[in-house]
């Protein structure tokens, strides 16, 4: 069977069963699309968080971003899990006993403002179409390799997938139909990985195998990628990083940002009860950690190993001939995600890193540039094909992407579609809207949000994982700390936090579309997007986490000089903090 | 009235103090560990690296975990201990 027939099976067979899944569980009022009935047990829960979460940027992305940066890039790792502390200790158990279907909805009833809420609606809106974008792209890469499809053509079909799950189910379709995901997407991300770190390192855990010893060289497997990448110029793979206040503020950025994600939050509205919705929070980074724990594995093993594909006789020999280069480079090149260019013209794969202080090394060699480009986004994709392994696991490697790229889509789809309908149209703009308009105004948003981010993605502004970090640089500044003020103070009232978050959000927007270009329209950035021109070396990436403390700053500040919030306010900010207390401390 | 908001008080403020606490080691094994005090954590190996280094891409995420279970059973017992936990 060709390997094409095998991808479309795996592919096909999965999206099967979701849709199945999707129609078995069909939403059947409102509150099954938003909410799942709110009969979710901690454990199934935390594994739709888990899938909802873990999106095209862990899955496809990450490894890749990891591999080339190093040590530099360990940012996403504790960035993506670190936020679930914040998560389980500051947001979601109050918010579960506030017992509303949508983020802005809390906002709104918190700041006692419409306006506060329709904020929130824009904040929540910018951040998860910026989301969708990374998962556009993320898919869109996934389905032009494995359908043999070109770049654009991937896209479209991932959109129209998206389409129709996301608007089929709602809420209690979508949470069956993640957990079903997970299994899917941790199955193919771990089973490719075992083999690979068996093959390395003789170990069969890869987060074991990522600190034992190489066992073609006999030195510990880091210390080897390290000698191999060196000898070719690049940086030490474990080397510190000079920039520390960016990397802590890109980390922080991240976390805040986790916390403050609308379609992770609404997971927590789904559990039974407050003690569930903490107990959720840690399953689901369980869950997460499964993934998050080999990742760093795959991204050291598949570069090393991708360097000894091009290098097999190691790095002071030649390099492959092009006509010699495995298959899975030439299959990748008809993406266009690998490129090859012969710049000394000698009929070999000379890739290396084209830095000042190599470059006499490189003239010597005869070397006349880097010839071979990598797009990063592939390497989670391509490292089974790059160890060798059986056609079946690249078949399972392309439905875990997938499984992982629409199944946040989906997610962030909902939460948009429900800040639409439910937050806007009932919310604002007609309260008398029936539960069937409702239904029909949420499914309308999310193709909208679809198309937009359709668009955008066929020219992201980065690797998915960075377009994705950039989402979380939005909620980080706009609804998080919103949230946090409204659970942990009682004095901030709805100016402070309008100030706060509209503060927030444009400040971020603003440092972003700088060096990004305006609403990430290529070509419209005022800065290039490079070190040299980053405000004290800190990336648009990294800037989220300046932006909530602008947020923080700006709605105390407001707050302090206006008047005190009401005293029901200040009752109903009791009352979250208590799982039970809330009624009896009305009564007195 | 005073009873009742009394024992309120101190039940958020244990909460307070669980939640401040592990913030501090949160922030200690992620921001601290994994990349501020990476440097003074250089001189202990780990599989051909640092520890620093294995605080950043596995050691953090370890804890994380550890901390939130540590934070829902402590939370659950301070519930049901001020009498606020769920039926």
């Amino acid at each position: 069977m060709s390997q094409f027939a095998i991808n479309i099976m795996f592919v096909g067979g999965s999206f099967l069963l979701y849709i199945l899944i999707a129609i078995w569980a069909k939403a059947g009022t409102t509150k099954d699309f938003y909410v799942a009935g709110g009969g979710v047990h901690p454990v199934t829960n935390g594994m739709a968080i888990g899938a909802d979460w873990m999106s095209a940027a862990s899955f496809i992305s990450m490894a890749g971003l990891i591999a080339a940066g190093g040590y530099a890039n360990s940012t996403f790792l504790m960035g993506w899990t670190g936020g679930y502390v914040l998560l389980a200790m500051l947001l979601a158990p109050y918010l579960r006993k506030f017992g509303k279907f949508t983020v802005p909805e809390f906002i709104g009833d918190r700041f006692y403002s419409k306006n506060a809420r329709l904020v929130a609606v824009v904040c929540l809106i910018v951040a998860s179409v910026t989301y969708v974008i990374g998962q556009m792209a993320g898919a869109g890469v996934a389905f032009s390799r494995f359908l043999e499809v070109d770049s654009t053509m991937g896209l479209m079909i991932a959109a129209i997938v998206v389409f129709i799950y996301a608007v089929l189910g709602g809420m209690k379709g979508i949470t069956y139909t993640q957990v079903a995901q997970y299994c899917v997407l941790i199955i193919a991300y771990t089973i490719p990985a075992v083999f690979i770190s068996l093959q390395l390192t003789d170990t069969a855990l890869p987060a074991i195998g990522l600190f034992s010893t190489h066992v073609d060289s006999g030195v510990p497997l880091l210390t080897k990628l390290n000698e191999v990448i060196t000898d070719l110029g690049f940086n030490e793979y474990t080397a510190d990083v000079d920039n520390k206040l960016n990397m802590v503020l890109f980390t922080l950025s991240l976390m805040i940002g986790t916390a403050g994600l609308p379609h992770v939050i609404i997971r927590f509205f789904t559990v039974p009860k407050v003690a569930d919705a903490r107990w959720s929070a840690g399953w689901a980074l369980v869950f997460i950690a499964i993934l998050y724990l080999t990742a760093p594995a795959v991204a050291s093993m598949a570069r090393l190993n991708l360097m000894t594909t091009i290098y097999p006789d190691g790095t002071s020999a030649e390099a492959i001939q092009y006509e010699d280069r495995p298959n899975w480079i030439r299959e990748w090149e008809v993406t266009g995600l690998i490129q090859f260019t012969d710049k000394n013209e000698d009929g070999r794969i000379q890739l290396y890193n084209e830095s000042p202080a190599f470059e006499a090394e490189a003239n010597a060699r005869g070397w006349k540039g880097n010839e071979l480009v990598v797009n990063r986004d592939i390497l989670v994709l391509a490292n089974p094909e790059i160890a060798n392994l059986p056609g079946w696991v690249i078949g399972l490697i392309a439905a875990g992407g997938l499984a992982a790229a629409l199944s946040t889509a989906a997610g962030l789809l909902l939460a948009i579609s429900s800040a639409v309908s439910h937050d806007l149209i009932k919310g604002a703009i007609n309260p008398k809207i029936t539960e069937k308009g409702e239904l029909m105004a949420a499914r309308i948003s999310m193709a909208v949000a679809i198309v937009v981010a359709t668009w955008l993605g066929a020219n992201p502004p980065g690797f998915a994982a960075q377009v994705v970090a950039l989402a979380f640089g939005i909620a980080a500044a706009s609804l998080f700390p919103a949230l946090m003020m409204g659970i942990f103070s009682k004095r901030v009232n709805n100016t402070g936090a309008i100030a706060g978050m509209l503060t927030g959000l444009g400040f971020t927007l603003t440092y972003i579309f700088v060096y990004k270009g305006w609403l990430f329209i290529p070509g419209t950035n005022n800065l290039p997007d490079t070190p040299e021109n980053w405000v004290l070396g800190i990336s648009p990436l990294s800037i989220g986490a300046v932006g909530a403390i602008v947020n923080f700053t700006v709605a105390f500040l407001v707050s302090n000089a206006t008047e005190e919030p009401p005293v029901e306010i200040q009752e109903l900010v009791e009352s979250v903090r208590y799982p039970r207390g809330a009624g009896q401390a009305q009564d007195h | 009235m005073s009873g009742h908001s009394y024992d309120a008080e101190n039940y958020w403020k244990a909460n307070l103090r669980l939640i401040v606490g592990s913030l501090v080691v949160w922030a200690l094994v992620s921001y601290g560990f994994a990349i501020l005090l990476r440097p003074m954590l250089a001189g202990i190996p780990v599989g051909g690296t640092d520890l620093g280094f294995w605080f950043a891409q596995q050691g953090s995420i370890l804890t994380f975990i550890a901390l939130i279970f540590h934070y829902a059973w402590r939370m659950n017992k301070i519930d049901e201990k001020f009498g606020v936990h769920e039926e």
